[in-house]
């Protein structure tokens, strides 16, 4: 059993680390908003989802036009990533403005359920637009980035088996990291990331410190669901078919990487995102061996809600998080 | 107009003459009109006209009774949709009772629940699985398919489990606070989803994607209850029982405690509320009216497969119970019939409607934009639009209004009584 574990192992940790990838930059968006008005932002699965759509959706529109032919492919998707980031972006800002702010100080229950219902909205708008303009919400995107790589880790230990990968996954990590790195930057060392941590530490001093905070809370929605969309174009390049239902889980499982990691904190969050992924690989490529047959690769939703469930129960907290005492 | 309603208020006389008068209309309009959707609703909207007049509570619940058990299926039988009609009146009912349940977790409690709909099909599993014959799969004693007869008990029994689970799932649950609740809940709720999606191996009990097909319908002195007409009258006892039960808990002592835990929990906590018993005592009242309509809907189905068990169907009785108003009896009711009755009627009909101008040529309409397939969108906005402008509802809660003075009366009499009592003691002593 170990063998066989030990076999497909390389897969696993690329696949994992591929999927891994995308939690965490999800994650980041739950985390910061919940960092800064200590609301779950349910729509943050679905605006990774309208990203994804609207990055095929220009993607389509470009090669119609012949515009892919006539650039490198990586040039037009660093083109798409860029348009539809400020994209969801300003859908983040607006959604913040309209759905949120007028309720910011109406108890939690509240705002949670505007928060679901802005996601169902999101879900059906996105659905009858594909569906009215192509017949079916299923969206395929055009094939971009198929090379194929190996990674010899037979040669290491025979014990290994090779790994694959496909250029889309090499530009999904990179693409991750400039993200997470670029953030960390801006979080830790400009005056809005100082202002953003201020107002997460404490919003009323932090407007005494003559800080706006709309503004910092319209910035943070921005960065967040720009980060979102960018996501769900690389997501849509790297997996091919996308939904309009697909935000909702993924979002939920972003959600599990951002409490794995300890909400509200950044660098918890990144960290979140690559365990639970590679946890979740392990798990739908491991399951049936491990339990004899008794569960599937199906269970695998069932493992990532269960860690949650688990962590929730014995560190809320988080892995990375600090534990804070209720003050009354 | 307003002085024809100021003279309406207040007078009891005029307002049982023109409900009374409105009733007759619609039924015979239902009566002659057969097909008319439109009059079924109007004959449906005396009840909300019944709520608003001045009469006495008890009045009120004889006259709905008369309405419900008699005039509605009366009126509708002699028709060519009677049945479809007693379908919609009979999910209305069910959906009456699940909202009522969440409404007891959300409304009074405040904890939101995104995973409700686990407790249904926990409920219409229960059921399922021992009246076919998917139990003998694993039980290793007794014939199944069971009865029909069992179906009675098995009422009881779906409660008990949908409530254990209920409670199971609080255990751990309610450490978190508020909003993880919600994500933790909404996660449980895809959990059960997917078990019972893939419980047929290694031991078939659930028969996963497949469904439980051909439930045993229930029975009683060999009288088979098969059609929508025969479930209307078990959905509307058990619906009885549940909005007793509701206004019961309400207002006793654990009602005022699900009250004070929703207001503050540490200030209710203070105030020698157990915390964690109110909490769980919520989970499971509200789960185990969920699951009892998890084995009607089941019987009633006589086909139970996971694909009825969504997460749209838990946001469906969250609208139900936020469009009502959150905490409220009457708003709750109303709220869950207005969006059953929108799903299952007023959508497909426009939608037909729609079609039907569209083969005509009248206008041009694209099937993406078909209204029934916009539920996502309509709760969507539903939700976001009654957040904003009016959280509490159609029919917000009313709370109980005491009369200080003669509260402290009251006080004032007992304390004297008690003092009496002491003061005899003293003599004896």
């Amino acid at each position: 059993m170990l063998a066989d574990i030990l076999h497909s192992l390389p897969q696993v940790l690329v696949d994992g680390l591929a999927l891994g990838a995308i939690y965490a930059v999800i994650a980041l968006g739950y985390t910061m908003v919940y960092g800064i008005l200590e609301l779950i932002n349910f729509a943050h699965g679905e605006i990774f989802m309208t990203g994804a759509f609207i990055g095929v959706a220009m993607l389509i529109l470009m090669t119609g036009m012949g515009w892919i032919a006539s650039m490198p492919a990586i040039l037009a998707l660093i083109l798409v990533l860029i348009a539809t980031s400020i994209l969801t972006g300003f859908m983040g800002v607006g959604i913040e403005r309209l759905a949120y702010r007028p309720l910011r100080n109406s108890p939690k229950l509240i705002t949670l359920i505007s928060a679901i219902g802005v996601s169902f909205l999101l879900q059906d708008l996105v659905r009858f637009i594909t569906e009215y303009k192509r017949g079916n919400y299923i969206l395929t995107g055009p094939s971009m980035f198929t090379e194929k790589f190996t990674i010899k880790f037979s040669s290491l230990s025979s014990s290994f088996s090779d790994a694959f990968f496909k250029t889309s996954t090499l530009i999904l990590v990179v693409a991750v990291v400039i993200m997470m790195i670029g953030l960390d930057f801006f979080v830790n060392k400009t005056k809005w990331g100082m202002a953003m941590r201020a107002v997460a530490q404490d919003r009323e001093t932090a407007s005494l410190m003559s800080i706006n905070v709309n503004k910092v809370i319209s910035l943070t929605f921005f960065i967040g669901s720009a980060l979102g969309g960018a996501t769900g174009v690389l997501f849509a390049v790297q997996y091919g078919t996308i939904d309009p239902y697909i935000g909702f889980i993924l979002g939920l499982k972003a959600f599990t990487a951002a409490v794995l990691g300890g909400i509200g904190n950044i660098r918890g969050a990144m960290a979140g995102g690559i365990m639970l992924g590679l946890l979740e690989m392990f798990a739908a490529s491991n399951l049936k061996l491990l339990t004899g047959g008794v569960f599937g690769a199906e269970y695998k939703d069932v493992f990532a809600f269960a860690i949650l469930i688990v962590v929730l129960i014995f560190k809320p907290e988080g892995l990375f998080g600090k534990a804070v005492t209720e003050k009354v | 107009m307003q002085k024809l309603t100021s003279k309406l208020k207040g007078n009891k006389m005029a307002q049982v003459i023109l409900l009374v008068l409105y009733v007759l209309v619609t039924s015979l309009s239902l009566y002659l009109a057969q097909a008319s959707v439109t009059a079924f609703l109007l004959l449906l909207f005396s009840l909300l006209l019944l709520y608003y007049t001045d009469l006495s509570n008890r009045l009120k619940w004889v006259i709905a009774g008369v309405v419900l058990v008699g005039v509605i299926p009366f009126v509708a039988s002699t028709g060519p949709s009677y049945q479809s009609y007693m379908e919609v009146a009979t999910v209305v009912g069910i959906y009456v009772a699940m909202a009522l349940g969440l409404n007891i977790v959300v409304g009074l409690a405040g904890l939101l629940d995104l995973g409700f709909v686990a407790f249904f099909a926990i409920g219409a599993y229960t059921y399922g699985i021992f009246a076919t014959g998917q139990a003998a799969n694993f039980m290793p004693f007794g014939t199944f398919p069971l009865s029909g007869g069992t179906f009675w008990i098995f009422i009881l029994i779906g409660c008990f489990i949908a409530a254990l689970f209920g409670i199971l799932l609080g255990i751990p649950v309610l450490r978190v606070k508020g909003d993880y609740l919600a994500i933790v809940t909404l996660g449980f709720g895809e959990i059960i989803r997917i078990v019972f999606n893939n419980l047929d191996k290694p031991v078939n009990i659930t028969n996963g994607a497949m469904g439980l097909a051909s439930v045993q319908p229930p029975e009683i002195f060999g009288f088979q209850f098969i059609y929508p007409n025969q479930f209307y009258y078990i959905v509307l006892g058990i619906l009885l029982f549940v909005i007793l039960a509701v206004r019961r808990f309400e207002f006793s002592k654990i009602g005022r405690s699900w009250k004070a835990v929703r207001e503050n929990e540490i200030a209710a906590q203070s105030m020698g509320i157990h915390l964690v018993r109110t909490k769980l005592l919520a989970f499971a009242i509200g789960a185990s009216f969920s699951g009892m309509m998890g084995v009607v809907f089941a019987a009633k189905q006589t086909f139970v497969d996971p694909t009825s068990f969504t997460l749209l169907e838990s946001i469906t009785i969250l609208v139900m119970v936020i469009l009502g108003g959150m905490g409220s009896v009457p708003g709750v009711i109303l709220g869950a019939a207005v969006v059953t009755i929108l799903n299952l009627q007023v959508l497909t009909e426009v939608t037909n409607y729609l079609n039907q101008l569209n083969m005509d040529g009248v206008i041009s309409f694209p099937e993406a934009l078909a209204p029934a397939k916009m539920q996502r969108f309509i709760f969507g906005a539903i939700l976001i639009i009654f957040a904003i402008y009016r959280p509490q509802g159609l029919i917000p809660a009313k709370n109980p209004v005491f009369d200080e003075n003669a509260l402290k009366e009251g006080a004032k009499n007992h304390r004297k009584e008690k003092i009496t009592i002491d003061q005899d003691k003293g003599f004896q002593a």
